[in-house]
């Protein structure tokens, strides 16, 4: 079938306006393929400088490659401790915020009762608030209540579960919505009752979204600055550590551990991309 | 226990809800109502006195006028060069990436995996005066022979973009991956160019998206002082490097508390003129 000849739109445009719209469908996939470029540029010169040997305090201009700094990874004062702080604080505000976020979820989403409105406000306010106020009136409490609270470990720790609760909330929530009631009914009629249905049926159900909830949740407190620096005191995360260094100068051992965080990260991504194009295909051909 | 459950059915939604909504209220709320009390002390670190000092707020204005303003303009700034830049590419990723989709959407958040301040200070790397870039701009007379890209406001709105790109791309995607081809065939078909197809089908049908992208990238963006206080230099300062260096370093708690709600005003105020704009609807959702 001829585009011309079918469609009198596309013969008053002419030769001349087709090649003018092949180049800006191009222009728009070379633009995608510049803007991703822009948005690795930082990241790839991350990895790279953690291959640098700087010549003087400053890792800033590019030297001469060398494997020292991995080998070497925690030859800078402080910097293993904060990585160790930070993995302690990630590992336990996630693990509370996944089970209270989840929890509140269930609440909004399988219940009907009075202040399910302001219990959605509550939710959505942290995420609206800037982190900086979030960490600001947190410190304004902990300063005022001195007998309880004395920054550190623990305040980061309940800092982390008050900001990534609602992010867990929205996550879980969004699976709950679409989630098939009829396993559940089927439960109950063969005799189980409530906390049997919810234990063997509902968990069981809910636990992929779980694991997604609790990676955010954990993303977004091993990254955290501002809040934590707030309610920090004298203890260090790996983000802390970089702020104070970056004062003085950043050694590439900085870029190691950054390194490795992405590297991880990007792993189990990529990991999840391959595994849900691959049950995707294995659906097609089960479809077909 | 089942009988538990069932005897009180009222009650299971609030014995679900009592833990976290517990600590939202502790460690949310009730801080922002010491951050109030705060706000309107009078007195120097560490012998403060609650005495309705409401002045605390027209000197912060009167003081920091310059840095909440700038605040507002670098991050209206960089939510629009956001948009403008993630824009074309997410319209790529929904309708022209097929099956890489999926791996052009993890470029996109990939950002995230590198700790923020890590990142921030690779553009110290990028944009340093004995780099590639501020050489070839030197180079092309772009740049002065002794110009510079650190230490600029270029920097720091740049640092800003970047940092907060994927929270304007990702809602964008959401919205464009819904919008239903058949509906772009239809416009075809009734004669519309693809420039009226994309003005009258697509643009209108992504602004939920548009709005949200808006929102999680102007808030946040409002309240940084990172990039600011590692890409620029005091003449760049934002509101947020006044309150962090009120809070932690002159221990001027009231002056600082007073301008964190100051801020916290300044941006409600914008959302009721960007929701008088668009509509509330759209904001609410």
């Amino acid at each position: 079938m001829s585009s011309v000849a079918s469609s009198p739109a596309r013969a008053r445009r002419g030769p001349g306006a087709r090649a003018w719209a092949s180049v800006k469908h191009h222009a728009l996939t070379v633009y995608a393929l510049l803007a991703v470029g822009y948005l690795m540029l930082p990241i790839a010169v991350v990895i790279l400088f953690s291959f640098n040997k700087p010549a003087g305090r400053f890792n800033y201009v590019w030297e001469e490659f060398t494997f020292d700094n991995w080998l070497n990874w925690n030859a800078v004062l402080g910097i293993q401790d904060a990585i160790v702080t930070s993995l302690e604080v990630g590992l336990f505000a996630t693990l509370v915020a996944t089970v209270l976020g989840t929890l509140i979820a269930l609440a909004i989403v399988r219940h009907r009762f009075v202040g399910r409105g302001a219990t959605n406000v509550l939710v959505f306010l942290p995420m609206s608030t800037p982190e900086i106020v979030l960490g600001a009136s947190l410190l304004t409490l902990f300063l005022n209540t001195t007998a309880i609270f004395q920054l550190g470990f623990v305040t980061i720790f309940i800092a982390h579960v008050m900001f990534i609760v609602s992010f867990i909330v929205v996550t879980v929530k969004a699976r709950l919505i679409g989630f098939d009631r009829h396993l559940e009914e089927a439960a109950m009629d063969l005799g189980a009752n409530e906390w049997t249905t919810f234990r063997k049926v509902t968990l069981p159900l809910l636990a992929p979204a779980m694991v997604a909830a609790a990676l955010l949740g954990f993303a977004l407190s091993i990254d955290d600055f501002v809040i934590t620096y707030f309610n920090a005191g004298p203890t260090q995360t790996f983000p802390v550590f970089v702020w104070g260094i970056a004062r003085v100068s950043v050694p590439p051992q900085v870029n190691v551990v950054a390194s490795a965080i992405f590297l991880v990260a990007i792993a189990l991504a990529l990991g999840n991309v391959l595994w849900e194009y691959r049950a995707a295909k294995r659906e097609r051909r089960g479809v077909a | 226990m089942g009988g538990f459950f069932h005897r009180h059915r009222g009650a299971t939604p609030y014995l679900l809800l009592a833990p976290g909504i517990l600590w939202l209220a502790i460690f949310f709320l009730i801080p922002l109502g010491f951050l109030g009390y705060q706000s309107l002390q009078s007195g120097f670190f560490p012998d403060f006195q609650f005495t309705w000092e409401f002045s605390n707020f027209s000197n912060g204005i009167r003081d920091y006028r310059e840095q909440l303003v700038r605040s507002f303009v670098y991050a209206g700034i960089a939510t629009i060069a956001c948009l403008v830049l993630a824009y074309p590419l997410v319209y790529w990723i929904a309708f022209r990436a097929g099956p890489w989709r999926n791996l052009f959407l993890l470029f996109i958040v990939a950002p995230f995996f590198v700790t923020y301040l890590v990142r921030t200070l690779a553009w110290l790397n990028i944009l340093a005066d004995q780099g590639p870039v501020v050489g070839l701009l030197r180079d092309l007379h772009v740049l002065d022979s002794d110009g510079r890209l650190l230490a600029t406001t270029f920097a720091v709105i740049s640092g800003i973009t970047y940092n907060f790109f994927p929270f304007m791309a990702l809602p964008l995607y959401v919205s464009l991956e819904q919008i239903d081809p058949r509906l772009l065939e239809a416009a075809k078909d009734l004669y519309a160019s693809p420039t009226k197809a994309f003005l009258r089908v697509t643009l209108p049908l992504s602004a939920p998206g548009i709005v949200a992208g808006t929102l999680l990238t102007f808030i946040p963006a409002t309240g940084d002082f990172i990039n600011a206080a590692l890409l620029g230099t005091p003449n760049q300062a934002m509101i947020g490097n006044v309150i962090q260096a009120k809070f932690l370093e002159s221990l001027d708690y009231p002056g600082a508390a007073s301008l964190s709600f100051v801020l916290m005003g300044l941006i409600l105020v914008a959302l009721l003129v960007y929701a008088k704009i668009v509509g509330s609807e759209r904001l609410t959702g």
